[in-house]
């Protein structure tokens, strides 16, 4: 974890801690804005960006119509021509209306155009299943980000991370999308009031261990670390590491904690199969490969979409039970 | 062409419209006691569209939706039983309880569902049309969507094709003045969304979507004209919704004025129906409230048939992500 450059702290509500690092960056670069849907007057739908249209002004702090492929193409072209725009994309879903931009432009143009433009642009989206919106508002997308070269891509589970990550991600001159998630909006945490960066691509051990690591990011960060504190009563003493960053991955904390626990556990909320827990994985068998005394686990969503019920969900999004459980299942207890 | 309304099809009006309203209303009501989960966009001061337009459509043609699509079910002839497991997340549900408010369909009624994505409901119309036209079956698409809809590329596209290629399609905004808790003023430069449609290479037309009988007068023309092989319509209904955004009083915000929402109750849909059709002597005030204490009868039935389903079994998971012969 990076070092606040204060010990100012106090407990911030995630949702307050993403607003307080938007709001520093506003204040400490002229060239950047906030766009999105309803993130101006309404404040956003999560209250993410409430109080900025007031403080910074509608120059600053636009609400879009509804058109996603225009707001991350405006991104793009505001950031290849001088501006530090930080574009809001309401539910991580909406990904799919604006994926060109994303994927093709955003993501390329750097290298397409050996290395002419220059791309500072935040994208803020929210991921994650939990709260019955079914299907088309409950994904969790960053395995699409991460497989696109180009793009850097953090993941921030609690409110200290969540305000470092976007100052990390506003002041870096690439596009980096900040995932960050709904259900975690009241989550408590310290939040040092100075601005500081949580620095991409910098693992954190969250739970040191020494028998069984478990690499857990987004919401199943605190899933995780329940489920750890349960398998301490079998005797599992496991280290919880919170990538923070996927893209670019911290493989040699990784590769560490497991040269030292010799078992390994990949944690997230996105379907299981060709997940990010995938790569994590691949990575962990050629780099450690000598060091496993287990094979490497993975858990995630079962291959549905999210379903709305309150009788479906619970058993589809991964939690500290079924983390403990298939980790007791990979351990052989 | 314009044709007038019936008798018999101004009380089926009435009749659709005062069952969304009840079933909404209801709905509002047990959203806020805990009774459903997840998000709820309510229909409620919009019913005179869904009632004018779905009354010229048989279940043979087809609608998309939006994520305000109660409405949209319940004038194509939607179960309430059905609906109210779903929204419940019941396995008697619509979509098995796999999909809730946003996902509602019956496709058995042409129903192409509700959808939580803004705008995605117009290219699949447009689909649905195509395919009349191909299989030259008669049929007419007609799809809802939003004045901030109208701003997602996806709704241009679609429009485009189906001028281009002359549809049979209506394509039915219904201009509420926000889109969540953004004034159309703020989301897009023209007041008409209508204008657009000479850019599409269709007619376009403004009606008082608070006015059920002006809505099925141009609903009827438009449809006329895509059954006939006249090519697609653009039909802007100027509406109000009466609740937030999601849900009965959503966030608490002051994106709007109490003024504003009691000016336009003023003109309540059902109201101003209700007057004409007693002051026509077309419906009796006995009659009238005679059709309200029927649906709430209905609603009761539908709300008891939903508590009393199971909710589907975590075995369901991983059913209907294929199609398996
Ligand atoms: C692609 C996409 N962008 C944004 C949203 C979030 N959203 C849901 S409804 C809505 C407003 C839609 O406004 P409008 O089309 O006018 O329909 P209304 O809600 O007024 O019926 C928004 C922005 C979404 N669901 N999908
Ligand atoms: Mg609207």
């Amino acid at each position: 974890m990076a070092e606040a450059q204060t010990t100012e702290a106090r407990t911030l509500p995630y949702v307050a801690a993403i607003t307080e690092g938007i709001r520093q960056v506003l204040l400490e670069q002229e060239n950047a804005f906030v766009a999105g849907e309803d993130v101006a007057g309404a404040g956003g739908v999560y209250g993410s960006f409430k109080g900025l249209l007031a403080e910074f002004g509608e120059r600053r702090v636009i609400d879009t119509p509804i058109s996603e492929a225009g707001i991350i193409g405006l991104g793009v072209g505001a950031a290849a021509t001088g501006c530090r725009p930080i574009i809001d994309l309401m539910f991580m879903d909406f990904l799919g209306e604006c994926m060109d931009e994303v994927a093709n432009q955003m993501a390329k143009m750097r290298f397409m155009f050996g290395g002419a433009a220059q791309l500072p642009i935040t994208v803020l989206t929210m991921a994650g299943a939990g709260l019955n919106l079914a299907a088309q508002h409950s994904q969790s997308l960053e395995a699409w980000l991460c497989h696109l070269p180009g793009l850097k891509v953090m993941m921030p589970a609690t409110p200290y991370d969540a305000k470092g990550s976007i100052i990390a991600a506003a002041r870096d001159s690439n596009p980096v999308f900040v995932i960050l998630n709904k259900m975690s909006l009241g989550l408590p945490g310290e939040v040092p009031e100075d601005p500081y960066e949580v620095p991409i691509g910098v693992a954190n051990i969250v739970r040191p261990g020494t028998n069984f690591t478990i690499v857990a990011f987004g919401r199943m960060l605190h899933e995780a670390l329940t489920a750890a504190e349960d398998l301490k009563a079998d005797g599992i003493d496991t280290e919880v590491i919170d990538p923070i960053t996927l893209q670019p991955f911290d493989t040699d904390t990784v590769i560490d904690s497991v040269k030292k626990t010799h078992r390994a556990m990949i944690v997230h909320e996105a379907v299981r199969f060709a997940g990010f827990g995938a790569e994590i994985a691949a990575q962990i068998q050629e780099l450690a490969f000598d060091y496993l005394d287990a094979p490497v686990a993975r858990v995630g969503a079962p291959f549905s979409p999210v379903p709305f019920s309150p009788g479906l969900e619970p058993h589809y999004v991964p939690n500290a039970k079924t983390i403990a459980a298939e980790a007791r299942r990979t351990l052989g207890l | 062409m314009t044709s007038q309304p019936n008798d018999d099809t101004l009380r089926d009006m009435h009749r659709r419209m005062v069952r969304i309203r009840h079933f909404e209303e209801t709905a509002g009501k047990m959203m806020e006691d805990g009774k459903i989960p997840g998000a709820l966009h309510l229909y409620v001061g919009q019913e005179a569209i869904a009632a004018g337009i779905m009354v010229h459509l048989a279940d043979t043609d087809q609608i998309t939706s939006t994520h305000r699509g109660h409405g949209h079910l319940i004038a194509k002839g939607g179960d309430f039983n059905r609906m109210y497991a779903e929204l419940f997340g019941k396995a008697t549900g619509y979509c098995k309880g796999k999909g809730g408010s946003m996902h509602i369909c019956d496709m058995d009624l042409g129903m192409l569902g509700a959808n939580g994505i803004v705008g995605a409901g117009p290219p699949i119309a447009v689909g649905a049309a195509f395919a009349n036209k191909f299989k030259d079956n008669g049929a007419v698409a007609v799809t809802f969507f939003g004045d901030g809809a109208s701003n997602e590329g996806s709704v241009h596209e679609a429009a485009n094709m189906a001028g281009l290629f002359k549809l049979p399609i209506v394509m039915v905004c219904e201009n509420n003045g926000y889109g969540e808790y953004t004034a159309q003023k703020n989301h897009q430069a023209i007041v008409d969304v209508a204008d657009r449609a000479a850019g599409y290479g269709m007619p376009g037309v403004v009606v008082d979507g608070m006015d059920v009988v002006a809505v099925y007068e141009a609903a009827g023309e438009a449809i006329d004209r895509a059954r006939s092989g006249g090519g697609p319509t653009l039909l802007e209904c100027k509406t109000y919704r009466y609740y937030d955004h999601v849900g009965v009083r959503g966030m608490g915000l002051s994106y709007r004025t109490d003024e504003e929402v009691m000016e336009w109750k003023k003109r309540d849909p059902i109201d101003l129906f209700e007057a004409r059709l007693s002051e026509q002597d077309i419906m009796s005030k006995d009659d009238m409230a005679a059709v309200h204490e029927t649906v709430k009868g209905e609603l009761d039935v539908a709300i008891q048939f939903a508590n009393d389903s199971p909710m589907p079994d975590p075995s369901t998971l991983l059913d209907d992500v294929y199609y398996v012969a």
